[in-house]
């Protein structure tokens, strides 16, 4: 194999697992770090900066950064790196925060953007362009910004405080608010003289179920999406005492836990899957069974029944999945049909994009599934005017991704507007890698790894979390936890940088290495190099680092797959051929300005430079 | 500094005919200089002991003084070990094989404990043949007193401050030939592919096994110069022998190794298999091992590998008859035999 070239900030960026599957690529391990130091507020900004909703997320994530975490593969469970952000959210200064918001030029400069919908997506293309100077104008049908986030996550588990002061943070930064204002036509929009568009109108059409008896139930069938939105917007607040929920998500999770809070005495979640294959996130079916609310899994609906004109009950059939080896499931039905009585039925089984407001002579294509024709990397529109992103762009993900999505359509816009290629001229990322050195065998990081389980967090006793569903339910880490969490993170963004001209082939690293990460042998293909290695090399994806050809013509090969990152391969090397160096990874946003914590670190080490 | 190893390990670790991976049979986490040959020698016994599917606690690891003898500490921590006085470790150890032969015996040296104050019990172990491996972790200098020059320190090498060593060092290897040991054989702590299987076939040798092994000290005679350096080391190493230890469960196929093979069979069917670099070496051969020893050594080469081996021998119990059962687990009946015995070896005496 060919020397691992470290000067490409992705060989690294790859290393630091819960940051390269974050889709935002937030630097997870600095504001654990952070945390750890109980820095709240710095650890807020650090998140803030690159996922904008800190607090949102930090109780609402999908976090596909957990089931990446390093430490899932050497210990049983993740950091639960969810709940930390959550720390730094609710232990944060708000007054250093506000200070710490980016200034907005007062002079503007003279282009106007327009953009619909006040979700994450929006509001991240905002946050985004206020500060270079542009004019924004935001668009929602309701009374106040937040979209998807205001109206599907239940206050029980999204207080409206947090949220609120999420939202305003972008739109204090003099957003110009159209809420209340549905957008029922884009040529209304084009007509006036924006100069750019970014549709983040979510995927806002709940599906419906087609089964005998459901026109004639329709008072009390619910399309789930829909009820939780009239019940955060209070023109619902009230349900029948016997709720049957269909579906699997972690929609149908919000519907019966909210059933359960106004008014559903004996609620029921029905799923066509197992219960193993819901859609749901594990840790929200938990906070379910926690509310006394029971899953039914392999319960596929039936017919609806009426007594007296009124849904009395709903029916099932009882079926089995069966996989076979490619892991495609068939779904038979058992021949057992169960009854479940209930008053209100609410269907969370999905939801679709809808683009009606969307005439199609515009000039934005559309192609299959009647979703617009949008660039996965610049998120432009076959209009070049007009940007999509969120779950607008390519159907329903989830929040992070949104952001993600609005980081990118913000630099595409800007280049747009500047006249340079949306798709050439996208900048680079701000890299930033340093030695933690601090004397012999001294890091400035906690190289120790504790054995430490996951901490749990801490919720209110079911009885009082069911009384409202204004009262969030979970009520998050202690700092002492907080701390000890914080401690489990392996700082996988310290990494160890190996310099063969200083190397003598001592083997110490080799002996000192807990995972057997680190093997001297001759160089060969990746396959054979791969084989060759002192444990077995279990992640394929998770590249070799190989270092030129050492002094006996061997080559230092390193599976970054298990590595603790402890450090233990620097401090037992007689001359520094190891070295633990911190590499901050951050995605530029629009504008090419470096981001803050790229700008304070890089200005540590100048000093640190000058010092030495 | 980290004082504590990480538990976590790799979560597919190989493990041993016994279940056992590689971390039953670590030690503490080392405090020698980073760097160090004699950790390097400490991990190769890890894996010898841990391939050879021996419990742990099967090992007693015996020690003198000086850095290599406290680097016992830094493996096999479920081990029985003695960590003895300075040039003692030898006498230890026949003591302790006498009372329980049933234990394996590692005893760990360095060029102070053996060469120098340890000398004469060196040269009384190996003559009575017992049943041990025998390490010297060599590196020709005293480096836990600052660096001085050793008894195997070669002469014309440099010191740290620049020094020449006037005086003639001491082969421990060829002084071994010539006391009668069983098993010699030499080798070099940053070639764990050789040390391991070397260590894996003392181990199985019944009778003296005695490896010495170069063992850099990076602190204190790592420079140029120095003649018991990695640099020097790697240039001047000639295998006389690359060795394989072959386990009888283990089929023996030839043609894995090129050149000239010979396979040596040890006491319990396990096997050494020696791919010779020249075909005329013969390591049964005292006499030749000896001479081709010295030309090595007159051509300024380092002769490694697997020197002599004399599967057969007649070792320490076998000499004077001890008895197969640990002492502590002889019951009375036969320790104290009684009258009828004693009255039988009084009448022998008349």
């Amino acid at each position: 194999m060919k020397a691992t070239d470290i000067s490409n900030p992705e060989y690294f960026h790859k290393v630091v697992d819960c940051q390269h599957a974050c889709p935002a690529h937030t630097p997870v391990p600095e504001y654990i770090r952070l945390i750890g130091q109980h820095r709240y507020s710095d650890a807020y900004m650090v998140n803030w900066e690159s996922n904008v909703f800190p607090g949102v997320l930090g109780r609402t994530c999908d976090r596909p950064c957990e089931p990446a975490c390093r430490r899932g593969r050497v210990d049983e469970e993740p950091v639960a790196i969810c709940r930390l952000k959550r720390v730094a959210a609710d232990n944060k200064d708000d007054a250093d925060v506000t200070a710490r918001m980016p200034s907005i030029p007062t002079q503007k400069n003279g282009k106007k953007i327009a953009l619909i919908g006040a979700g994450p997506a929006s509001l991240t293309v905002a946050r985004d362009l206020m500060p270079l100077g542009y004019e924004v104008d935001l668009y929602d049908e309701n009374p106040k910004g937040g979209g998807f986030m205001r109206s599907q996550i239940p206050s029980f588990r999204l207080p409206e405080s947090v949220l609120d002061q999420e939202v305003d943070y972008v739109l204090d930064m003099g957003v110009t608010r159209h809420f209340n204002h549905r957008v029922e036509s884009i040529k209304s929009i084009l007509d006036q003289a924006y100069d750019a568009v970014f549709v983040g109108t979510g995927a806002p059409k709940g599906k419906d179920l087609r089964i005998p008896g459901r026109e004639d139930a329709d008072a009390n069938i619910h399309i789930g999406i829909n009820w939780l939105e009239n019940v955060a917007f209070e023109h619902v607040d009230k349900i029948g005492d016997k709720v049957v929920i269909v579906g699997g998500g972690n929609t149908a999770m919000d519907c019966c836990r909210t059933a359960k809070r106004i008014g559903g005495s004996d609620v029921n979640v029905t799923v066509r899957s197992t219960y193993e294959a819901m859609k749901a996130s594990p840790w929200e079916k938990d906070d379910t069974l926690a509310e006394g609310i029971p899953i039914l899994a392999n319960h596929s609906p039936r017919e609806f029944i009426l007594e007296d004109g009124k849904l009395a009950a709903m029916t099932f059939n009882i079926v089995e999945s069966s996989y076979d080896e490619t892991g495609k499931r068939t779904i038979k039905e058992t021949g057992e049909i169960v009854t479940i009585e209930c008053t209100d039925a609410i269907m969370a089984i999905g939801q679709d994009n809808a683009f009606p407001w969307i005439e199609r002579d515009v000039g934005i294509e559309f192609g299959e599934w009647d979703m617009p024709v949008v660039n996965k990397n610049t998120f432009q529109s076959t209009n070049k005017k007009v940007f999509f992103g969120g779950d607008a762009a390519f159907g329903p993900e989830n929040i992070i991704t949104a952001v993600a999505h609005g980081h990118q359509a913000a630099i595409s816009i800007d280049l747009f507007l500047n006249g340079e290629s949306v798709s050439d001229a996208r900048p680079a990322p701000g890299t930033n890698l340093v030695s933690t050195k601090m004397g012999i065998h001294q890091w400035a990081y906690d190289s120790a790894v504790i054995d430490d389980d996951r901490q749990a967090s801490a919720h209110l006793p079911v009885e009082q979390a069911l009384l409202s569903r204004k009262v969030e339910s979970e009520l998050g880490f202690s700092l002492d936890v907080a701390f000890t969490e914080a401690e489990r993170c392996l700082n996988c963004d310290v990494q160890t940088v190996f310099m063969e001209e200083k190397c003598i082939e001592c083997d110490g690293c080799t002996d000192i290495c807990p995972t057997n990460c680190i093997t001297f042998t001759h160089n060969d293909d990746e396959g054979n190099l791969r084989d060759k290695l002192t444990a077995p090399s279990l992640n394929k994806d998770q590249d070799l680092y190989v270092s030129s050809d050492l002094p006996t013509g061997r080559v230092m090969v390193k599976d970054e797959d298990v590595c603790l990152h402890c450090g233990l391969c620097a401090e037992r090397c007689p001359t520094s051929a190891w070295d633990m160096q911190k590499f901050l990874y951050t995605v530029t946003k629009a504008g090419n300005e470096p981001a803050p914590i790229l700008v304070e670190q890089a200005g540590q080490n100048k000093k640190q430079e000058q010092a030495a | 500094m980290s004082f504590f190893k990480p538990n976590f390990r790799h979560p597919e670790s190989p493990k041993n005919t016994l279940g056992l991976t590689t971390r039953a049979y670590e030690g503490g986490i080392s405090t020698l200089c980073a760097g160090c040959g004699h950790d390097s020698i400490s991990a190769a016994i890890m894996q010898a002991v841990w391939g050879l599917n021996i419990e742990p606690h099967r090992i007693a690891k015996m020690s003198g003084i000086g850095c290599s003898s406290k680097s016992p500490n830094y493996f096999l921590n479920k081990a029985h070990g003695f960590n003895s006085v300075h040039g003692r470790m030898p006498s230890v150890t026949t003591g302790a094989n006498v009372a329980n032969r049933e234990l394996l015996y590692i005893g760990v040296s360095g060029d102070g404990d053996t060469a120098s104050i340890g000398m004469g019990q060196f040269a009384h172990v190996i003559r009575r043949n017992l049943n041990m491996m025998y390490l010297v972790e060599n590196n020709g200098c005293y480096g836990l007193t600052k660096g001085q020059d050793s008894a195997t320190a070669d002469a014309g090498s440099k010191n740290k401050k620049g020094r020449i060593n006037p005086f003639e060092s001491i082969d421990l290897v060829a002084l071994a030939l010539d006391l009668g040991a069983t098993f010699v054989a030499r080798s070099f702590s940053g070639d764990k592919e050789q040390l391991i299987p070397l260590m894996q076939a003392a181990m199985t040798h019944k009778g003296f096994a005695l490896i010495d092994i170069v063992s850099p000290c990076v602190t204190f005679n790592n420079h140029a110069g120095s003649t018991k350096s990695y640099d020097y080391t790697r240039d001047h190493v000639q295998a006389g022998s690359v060795v394989d230890f072959v386990p009888v469960a283990q089929e023996i196929t030839l043609d894995q190794i090129q050149g000239s093979t010979q396979n040596v069979e040890l006491h319990n069917g396990d096997s050494v298999r020696l791919s010779k670099l020249s075909k005329d070496y013969d390591p049964t051969d005292r006499g030749h091992a000896i001479r081709t020893l010295l030309e090595h050594k007159a051509q300024d080469k380092l002769m490694t590998g697997l020197i002599y081996i004399e599967p057969e021998s007649d070792n320490f119990h076998d000499t004077l008859n001890i008895p197969k059962t640990p002492l502590n687990s002889l019951k009375e009946d036969v320790l104290c035999p009684g009258k009828s015995a004693l009255t039988s070896i009084n009448e022998g005496l008349r």
